[in-house]
């Protein structure tokens, strides 16, 4: 009996008209996990100068957002916490010196929300997207323990030097379901990198979520004519904590399988970071790995709002390669390091986003928050 | 003696349950044995979003959507023009079989632009719906009432009093310019049959799959002609005022028709076509006031049957430019024009039967100057068409 008088009241509701369902007072739809939709005047006759009053009251994205927020419920992951989730494996070093470093990866399927509410069959390395970060230091011998709990043939292919035993094609570190490979090569050169899957069809493999950060520091002791960049690079070392470091993946999410993708973000998330915003202290610089895994669009870029910024090609090298930039954009598997400060600038949000306009407002727009530290 | 009626019905009931209760059976047994269920290949259950309506306004874009899927739908996100935009969904949550949903995008449309809607569900599927010229739709106050009825009164009831105007010249024809003015009906409503019916399936082909348009425009349209018929013949084959008022019965819910197609129009932003479209119309509507006085030319009637008439025919044309420019679903506006060709048909019938079943029965009947009509009436009403159709 109460449905039947609940169809009679929304049918009510529905006969008032929009002007009802306007009102902001209606659901937002989507179960417990939705956000409150803002409450935006309007009013019934429409004023000619400004016919768009709801769009007078925009906070810094306004209505032109994904409805509603991840949470860690399906992704068991915090996506805020994938900027500064840094794997830096189990570390032997032997008489020498010689540090040898391991790291432990797992392929598997798994349905990651890639926006609030949208759920998508990934492939994924340690049940992420992106993959976990790996990094090391300039010379250390790497030990991956890569075994693959998926459906399908996998690998693990580096953006890196090393031989062609390792390079995670076939005949070389591809291996099938159930199956475990260990690649074994050289931490060189240093830089931004990343990894990926690299079995075939590839397009397939990488949209599906196999790719990851391999960020490789400079050995300071290795640089003496920019050491004290390298030791700033160095994760861990005292000038390193200097830096306010985060690891950011341009990807995108074809849902439908049309081959183009519905959902851009940095580090998956459509949004996240916009409804989220990165806390940054006004005082310390900020350094970005930003790599572009992004399937179909063949570039991606990164445009820093109010500010410019140092860009490393590559990361490869310990001076800039473009220098007081604001927009840079890389192709597929392009990579690079970028070093920026708000020292000088008030406290406020600064946003940051791809400045293709349709990927931003796909989802690939973020912002910074900055704030001066409390200590 | 009284005994005997009594379990002759128990018995007749035990027949007519016998078989459903084999068949509930059956279906408890499908159910609990799944036996479909070796075929499950972990396919994704069938997804299928129908927009029913869609309108613009001072919140932005509204819309109501069905769900079709085998299992309750969810509408993830929305993407207006490649960016997701916040929305309302009443009610709010997933979308059973055939539920709908009102959905309101606080999107700020451009006049004259053209926007596209994707919906996005949680398993990623998308479903686009594209607006073509973004225009304001048409509130329901009374000065826009007012305006449509005075575009129905134009393309409906006037051509149609202007149509009647014949009335005098038709009165002096002979015989045989009169069965040649009755062809020429015929062809006109053959023309408006074929036109009717291909709206109705254009509209039952954008339904959901469910509600089985294209069949049931067929259907409907049998069942309101054999009803009409059936109804008209009550008291024999009907001619003169009975006969044109079915004729006027039949245009009106054509007129309807074409009023849903003007009201449509100016809701999706086609009003640039504009005087011309209307002008079209009122050419091609004049033939149906000739259509309805052609049986009564012997019986001269007053001047209140001939508005009477008029107003049957022509007015229907107001309250469907009215549900037109208010974005009707189509499944009502298939329903409706399935009506229409019912009726349509069966004044063919009548006025067919009337035509070639006189004297000298349906051979001598069917000569050149039946023909001859016929074909001025299909030529008259295509060539006037053309004004119209874009």
């Amino acid at each position: 009996m109460k449905r039947f008088f609940d169809k009679i009241t929304n049918r009510r509701d529905l006969l008032k008209g929009g002007a009802a369902l306007a009102s902001g007072t209606a659901l937002a739809g989507l179960g417990a996990s939705q956000t409150a939709v803002a409450s935006t005047p309007y009013t019934d006759t429409i004023d000619p100068a400004n016919p768009h009053p709801s769009m007078q009251s925009m906070g810094s994205l306004g209505d032109m957002v994904t409805v509603g927020d991840v949470g860690m419920d399906i992704n068991g992951f915090d996506v805020s916490e994938l900027l500064t989730d840094w794997e830096t494996g189990s570390v032997e070093i032997d008489d020498d010196g010689q540090v040898t470093r391991t790291f432990h990866v797992d392929a598997e399927d798994r349905n990651i929300e890639i926006a609030p509410g949208v759920i998508f069959p990934a492939w994924t390395y340690n049940g992420r997207v992106p993959g976990p970060t790996l990094r090391a230091t300039e010379g250390d011998r790497l030990r991956i323990v890569f075994r693959n709990f998926g459906s399908h043939p996998h690998s693990m292919h580096f953006h890196g030097i090393h031989g062609a035993s390792m390079d995670g094609i076939n005949g070389s570190g591809l291996i099938g379901p159930g199956e475990e490979f260990i690649y074994e090569f050289d931490a060189k050169p240093f830089g931004c990198h990343l990894y990926h899957c690299h079995a075939f069809p590839l397009r397939a493999h990488m949209h599906k979520g196999m790719y990851g950060a391999f960020i490789v520091d400079p050995a300071p002791e290795k640089h003496p004519e920019n050491n004290a960049v390298a030791l700033s690079r160095k994760l861990g070392t005292p000038e390193n904590q200097e830096w306010q470091e985060f690891i950011m993946v341009m990807n995108a999410f074809d849902t439908n399988f049309d081959g183009a993708n519905e959902f851009y973000a940095i580090n998956t998330v459509a949004h996240h970071y916009m409804k989220h915003p990165i806390k940054v202290d006004r005082a310390r610089p900020i350094r970005v790995y930003l790599v572009n895994a992004t399937e179909f669009d063949p570039i991606n870029s990164f445009h820093l709002h109010a500010n410019f910024f140092n860009y490393y090609d590559h990361g490869t090298t310990l001076t800039p390669t473009s220098q007081i930039v604001d927009t840079i954009m890389q192709c597929q598997a392009q990579r690079g390091i970028l070093e920026f400060s708000f020292k000088d600038h008030e406290v406020g949000q600064y946003m940051f986003h791809a400045h293709q306009s349709e990927f931003a407002e796909l989802g690939w727009m973020s912002v910074f928050d900055v704030q001066d530290s409390e200590g | 003696m009284n005994d005997k009626p009594n379990s002759s019905r128990l018995a007749l009931l035990a027949l007519a349950i016998m078989p459903l209760i084999l068949l509930a059976l059956t279906g408890a047994w499908i159910i609990s044995s799944d036996p479909l269920r070796v075929f499950d290949s972990g396919a994704p259950p069938v997804e299928k979003l129908i927009f029913e309506r869609l309108f613009l306004d001072e919140n932005g874009i509204n819309m109501k959507v069905r769900a079709e899927g085998s299992e309750p739908m969810t509408i993830a996100q929305i993407q207006v023009d490649d960016a997701y935009w916040r929305f309302t969904q009443t009610p709010s949550g997933s979308l059973p079989r055939l539920a709908t949903a009102n959905i309101v995008i606080p999107f700020p449309w451009v006049v004259g632009d053209a926007h596209t809607v994707v919906v996005v569900t949680n398993t990623g599927v998308t479903f686009e719906r594209t607006i073509e010229v973004a225009v304001q739709t048409q509130s329901g106050s009374v000065g826009n009432l007012r305006a449509q009825a005075t575009v129905g009164s134009f393309v409906g009831i006037l051509p149609v009093m202007i149509g009647m105007l014949f009335f005098p010249l038709l009165m002096r024809l002979s015989a045989n310019s009169m069965k040649f003015v009755l062809s020429l009906t015929l062809g006109m409503l053959a023309f408006l049959l074929m036109d009717v019916l291909e709206d109705a399936f254009e509209l039952a082909r954008a339904t959901a799959p469910a509600f089985q348009g294209s069949a049931m425009v067929v259907l409907v349209a049998a069942i309101v002609c054999l009803g009409l018929v059936a109804f008209g013949r009550r008291n024999g084959a009907p001619t003169g005022l009975a006969l044109a008022t079915f004729i006027a019965f039949g245009i009106g819910v054509h007129n309807f028709g074409e009023g849903l197609a003007i009201g449509a129009a100016i809701a999706t932003g086609a009003t640039g076509l504009g005087a011309f479209l209307i002008l079209g119309f009122a050419i091609h509507n004049v033939t149906e006031g000739v259509a309805i006085i052609a049986p009564v030319i012997r019986k001269k009637p007053n001047i209140p049957i001939f508005i009477a008439l008029a107003l049957l025919a022509g007015a229907p044309a107001i309250p469907g430019i009215w549900l037109g420019s208010y974005a009707i679903e189509p499944h009502w506006a298939a329903l409706a024009l399935s009506i229409g060709a019912g009726a349509i048909l069966q004044v063919l019938w009548e006025v067919g039967a009337l035509t070639l079943r006189g004297a000298g029965g349906f051979q001598k009947n069917l000569d050149w100057v039946f023909l001859g009509g016929f074909t001025f009436g299909v030529v008259f009403m295509f060539l006037t068409g053309i004004l119209i159709k874009f």
